[in-house]
């Protein structure tokens, strides 16, 4: 973060001097005098919300710069992350750096104990202690100033071995995520938020309050005049009945919902709305499919059934009574949703092809994690939601590694966005065709999946458009440091580095994924690819290239079954994760260094 | 899901044609704009656990995917027969009444609120009224912004109404917007 000019905008010094410091490495201090600390201050806060700041200046003092953070969380960059806190040390005063520690253990209370109220007692009273210090020593700040910088650099060593073992530890599995979603400063500002109720809609009767995050996934579907809509949980209503507004009563929607108790709110502002072009339903949204037709609607919107964390405000309950295994379950229904509406869609329709899976939580478990559990199951893909606000979601999270285009999701926060917790993705559906793999493979999230040699190949060999200039050895190479040892090796020599193939999406998923994609999703991506490659391979290798390389999505007609090798061992994941972790991250290095 | 038989639709229809006349045809006839294809289809009623359901033929077709236990609704609900046969219309229908219906009668802006509960509308609460309204004609009860507030039945004709004294009821109650939050329940 560069240093901007100072501001002379008037800031009390405990105000928003949010330093999340815990995580870098603070550069050699030399003592500053305190209104350069002030400047320092508020140049690192210029780059926050203003309404952080303005939020900052009227809470407590050890709040944050959450977009600081938060870049630092998504892109993950060492670098950045030292830059940044060396400019908020600047500007940190002693306040802040005793509510640092403060928070850090207010962090670690928050981790294991989802109500965290105690985090403020304590910065409460640091902040009060702090202040009386402030004024006695201010000749004495070089001394403190250094004192301070030793007490940060211990504090974020013990954060860093913390996180480490977080990483390592099964018995962590449960502990809440925002724990790492967020610093530990937004942290108290997520869950303050959450206690609060966001703005509400004006829509009454049944529909009943339902904030602006209700139409998001409407706005990120834009369904057209004419279409064939789904609608998979409808009720109570308010986004079927936006879609019907926004179709103008053209088309047809199939509003579907399985409760049957809520279907009477559902139908009740369906009708009271004036939406005509619905067909209402009662079926279990798995079983659509089989009712509507495989491939025959233009979009589906799935809002899943969740825990509701992005909704406390109007439960209290679920900060308490929802576990692991609640999370688990939603989970494994929302992906199966999501397998069925991904099937309902056409993905040769005229204008649409889209399914948009939105959820009101904000556990990584049911958001990222399920849709890439559909990027590796179907020929789907990533496209942006057209909401320009919201953050992007998560790419990495604790030991899970996403799809790069997940970061085209958007999630919502009732502390950024003024509406409840929210996630949304678009997903575009690509070819009607089902990868015959995912339907013989387990599904789980991190799962490895069979290792099949020739899906080494195949992977070496189907590389997406945009990266088919990229040397493929080297492409090679860094799919077989991501799979499994011993298969790779044994058909590097026979695979062709040619990355062509016929062009399907999981071209550009799996290069995306071999670059930047951890062991985990490698592993299933290739697992995908090899129906691609065995279909292809009769063709040959080396005739694919020239003629792949222009091609975009080639039909699987062309393609040729290759016979799949039996599945080769399964390591023990932990492990083998962690060293092909390593090994990924040195073959990247290999990769970027050849690209250029 | 099925199409009315003769009886059924005879009901139906003569209630329709209190409030439209004539007009009565050109509530089916009407192109369709809902459905996905293209060319517009027809309206037609459907009969489905003993409501009636106006929909365009489009979505009709479609929904016959659909098993009956598990169909809630089609497009929309007109009306219902009650247990001993009897068709009533239902609040649903006022958009289509008052798109159709051949007399319409105005309230005061104050009154409005007595029509929402469901009362009567008395004489003074009558702002404006269609000149030709006959006795028992179907009735629109507009607001004065014209937006429909409910429908019933005339009780006096156009010209009696202007010798009838204040309290007089001049249109009788059937269905009201109100219906919707006050008997959500009963409604489906």
């Amino acid at each position: 973060m560069a240093k901007k000019g100072p501001k002379g905008k008037p800031q009390p010094l405990p105000a928003p001097e949010g330093k999340k410091g815990s995580k870098a490495a603070p550069p050699p201090k030399a003592a500053k005098r305190v209104p350069k600390k002030k400047q320092m201050l508020l140049e690192s806060s210029d780059d926050s919300d203003t309404e952080q700041q303005q939020h900052l200046q009227e809470e407590d003092s050890d709040l944050d710069l959450p977009s600081d953070s938060d870049a630092e969380e998504l892109s993950g960059s060492d670098a950045e992350a030292d830059e940044l806190s060396g400019s908020d040390a600047e500007g940190s005063g002693d306040e802040v750096e005793e509510d640092e520690e403060e928070e850090e253990e207010g962090d670690d209370e928050s981790d294991d104990d989802p109500l965290a109220d105690d985090f403020l007692a304590d910065s409460d009273d640091s902040e009060g202690g702090d202040s009386g210090i402030e004024s006695d020593e201010s000749d004495d700040l070089e001394a403190k100033s250094r004192a301070i910088d030793e007490r940060k650099l211990k504090a974020e060593e013990e954060a860093e071995e913390e996180l480490k073992t977080n990483i390592r530890s099964e018995s962590d599995e449960f502990r809440l995520p925002t724990a790492e979603m967020f610093p530990a400063v937004e942290l108290v500002e997520v869950l303050e938020a959450f206690e609060k109720r966001p703005p509400e809609c004006l829509r009454t009767n049944t529909l009943k309050k339902q904030g602006a995050s209700s139409f998001l996934p409407v706005m990120a579907l834009a369904p057209q005049e004419k279409e064939r809509i789904v609608d998979m949980a409808a009720a109570p209503g308010g986004k079927t009945t936006y879609i019907g507004a926004l179709m103008k009563n053209t088309g047809i929607i199939y509003a579907n919902e399985f409760n049957e108790k809520r279907l009477h709110g559902l139908l009740g502002n369906i009708h009271r709305m004036g939406v005509t072009n619905t067909i209402v339903c009662n079926y279990d949204g798995k079983e659509l499919p089989k009712v509507l037709g495989m491939n025959s609607v233009d979009r589906v919107l799935l809002d899943a059934p969740c825990t509701g964390t992005g909704t406390i405000w109007k439960d209290p309950q679920i900060k308490t009574s929802k576990d692991i295994e609640d999370i688990r379950n939603c989970a494994f229904v929302q992906k199966q949703l999501l397998l069925a509406a991904i099937d309902l869609v056409d993905a040769n329709s005229k204008t649409g092809g889209y399914v948009v899976y939105s959820t009101c939580s904000i556990m990584i478990a049911e958001n990222e994690a399920v849709i890439d559990y559909a990027l590796k199951k179907r020929n789907v893909k990533l496209v942006p939601c057209g909401l320009d606000f919201g953050r992007p979601g998560f790419i990495r999270f604790r030991e899970y590694r996403f799809h790069t285009s997940l970061d085209k999701t958007r999630r919502f926060y009732p502390h950024v966005n003024n509406m409840d917790g929210f996630f949304v993705a678009k997903l575009k559906k690509l070819s009607n065709t089902i990868p015959e793999t995912s339907e013989s493979s387990k599904a789980s999230e991190g799962a490895v999946e069979k290792a099949d040699p020739s899906g080494d190949d195949e992977d070496t060999k189907a590389v997406p458009d945009e990266q088919e200039k990229s040397v493929p050895d080297k492409d090679e190479k860094a799919v077989q440091m991501k799979n499994h040892k011993d298969t790779k090796k044994a058909n590097k020599g026979t695979s062709e580095p040619k990355p062509d193939k016929p062009a399907k999406h999981l071209k550009n998923h799996k290069k995306d994924a071999m670059e930047t994609d951890g062991p985990e999703s490698t592993e299933t991506n290739e697992d995908v690819k090899e129906v691609r490659h065995e279909q292809t391979k009769q063709t040959g290798n080396k005739k694919k290239i020239a003629s792949d390389r222009t091609k975009k999505f080639a039909p699987k007609s062309t393609s040729v079954i290759k016979e799949k090798k039996p599945v080769s061992d399964k390591k023990r994941k932990r492990k083998w994760q962690f060293k092909l972790r390593r090994d990924w991250e040195a073959g990247k290095k290999s990769d970027k260094r050849r690209k250029v | 899901m099925r199409p009315l038989d003769e009886k059924e639709t005879t009901q139906v229809f003569e209630k329709l044609f209190k409030f439209t006349g004539p007009n009565l045809k050109h509530l089916l006839e009407r192109p369709a704009v809902e459905g996905p294809d293209p060319e517009p289809g027809r309206y037609c009623l459907r009969l489905h656990r003993n409501r009636v359901y106006y929909a365009s033929e489009a979505l009709v077709r479609r929904a016959t995917a659909v098993a009956r236990p598990r169909l809630a609704g089609v497009g929309t609900p007109i009306g219902k027969f009650t247990h001993h046969g009897a068709f009533h219309l239902t609040v649903h229908a006022l958009d289509l009444l008052a798109a159709h219906a051949r007399r319409r009668v105005w309230l005061k802006p104050d009154t409005e609120r007595n029509f929402l509960f469901g009362n009567s509308v008395p004489k003074s609460s009558l702002a404006r009224i269609t000149e030709n309204t006959k006795a028992g004609d179907g009735v629109v009860v507009m607001s004065m912004a014209d937006l429909p507030l409910g429908f019933g039945i005339a009780a006096r004709s156009a010209q009696d109404c202007r010798k009838a004294d204040t309290n007089a009821v001049v249109v009788l109650h059937q269905a009201d917007a109100g219906e919707y939050l006050r008997k959500e329940e009963e409604l489906m």
